[in-house]
């Protein structure tokens, strides 16, 4: 087999965007959201790691756009447009969102559902409907995604690999 | 305080001496369980971005038997304990003589095996912040530990959140313990990230001016 391509990696609070035939990757979702958003005949995807919900309870005078669901989406969004994806044939696949320990306080723990909320809303305003998602649990994931298929492979300690 | 301006070199100092005495003690404790001498290297204070946190145990996709501990009180924070998998195994067949155990196993784990590796945790985690609560003055009060055995990236962004809505860089005071022997030995990691209002409770209590 002669494969050679790229898997662009994104860090936590980190997007980036790819077209086939490379593929995009994010490692250890916990509480953090990786959403992909893609155009499928265009064969481009963004994939943004999300860690926080929102934006506007950020202590930070400067703050890293990338790092909340509220920001990040938009950015993702932008990017892709000035890349040649069209915004009516924009889809969107979901993982992470977990709550690895079970007995922080109520805010903490409820970080991993309200980064997954926070995102699909985001999404309804984009009008960018979700064809599938992987969230909630308690177990860490790895996903990459391919903008030539549209799949997105899971990968978990405990139940091997998935494709969503 | 400004905490993207860094740190006095004394203040550093302060940090690795709070490093020193935490695992200075866990790993005593540590000693006396398995009966084997302990030696623990220098505790090193890093400013790092939540990446770099992620590469400084192996990268996020490394899988991590991890104990953590939220610090609650007036200097609230996370400390973790890590072992890799097979140092998890290690020691608890050390302790249990049940020369078999695996853990992720296919067999339904050993309730046992997870309950000692929990106290083991528990054990060296008390101790290395009963010392740290006696070097700066300060009441910390451990949460229940919470034992996870996972990626290394989703176990450490629990101990990130509280950071993230300040900053992107996290302070992480990083020791080694390691047992004697070279081979399959144990190289615990204890990692503490302060909350960060935690910083200038810490050195006002060690009497260092925010500015010195």
């Amino acid at each position: 087999m002669n494969d050679t391509h790229t898997v662009i990696k994104v860090g936590i609070a980190d997007l980036n965007i790819v077209t086939a035939p490379d593929t995009i990757r994010t490692s250890g979702l916990g509480s953090c959201v990786g959403a992909v958003i893609y155009d499928l005949p265009k064969k481009i995807a963004g994939l943004a790691h999300i860690m926080l919900p929102n934006s506007t309870f950020a202590k930070q005078t400067q703050i890293n756009a990338y790092k909340y669901a509220d920001t990040a989406i938009d950015r993702l969004v932008e990017q892709l447009l000035d890349n040649g994806a069209r915004q009516h044939a924009l889809k969107a696949k979901l993982a992470g969102g977990a709550q690895m320990f079970q007995f922080l306080s109520s805010d903490t723990m409820r970080i991993g559902p309200r980064n997954v909320e926070a995102v699909q809303q985001k999404l309804t305003e984009h009008q960018i409907s979700i064809v599938s998602l992987d969230v909630g649990g308690s177990c860490g994931r790895t996903i990459e995604f391919d903008p030539d298929t549209g799949k997105l492979k899971i990968r978990t300690v405990n139940k091997g690999e998935a494709v969503i | 305080m400004d905490f993207n301006a860094g740190f006095s070199i004394v203040q550093m100092d302060v940090l690795r001496e709070i490093g020193n005495i935490g695992s200075g003690n866990a790993a005593t404790s540590m000693s006396k369980l398995i009966n084997k001498k302990i030696d623990m290297q220098v505790p090193s204070v890093n400013v790092v971005a939540f990446d770099e946190v992620m590469e400084m145990i192996g990268g996020p996709d490394k899988l991590i038997v991890a104990l953590y501990i939220r610090i609650q009180g007036e200097a609230p924070g996370s400390v973790y304990f890590i072992l890799t998998k097979e140092e998890a195994e290690f020691l608890v067949r050390q302790i249990t003589d049940d020369t078999e155990f695996k853990l992720l196993d296919d067999k339904a784990p050993n309730d046992i095996a997870i309950s000692a590796l929990h106290e083991i945790g528990n054990i060296l985690a008390g101790s290395y912040l009963s010392a740290l609560s006696d070097f700066t003055g300060i009441n910390m009060q451990p949460s229940v530990p919470s034992l996870s055995v996972d990626m290394a990236g989703a176990i450490l962004t629990v101990g990130l959140l509280e950071l993230s809505h300040v900053t992107d860089y996290a302070i992480v005071i990083d020791t080694k313990i390691n047992d004697q022997s070279d081979s399959s030995g144990i190289h615990g990691q204890f990692l503490l990230l302060p909350d960060p209002e935690s910083f200038s409770k810490i050195f006002s209590n060690l009497g260092i001016n925010e500015h010195e």
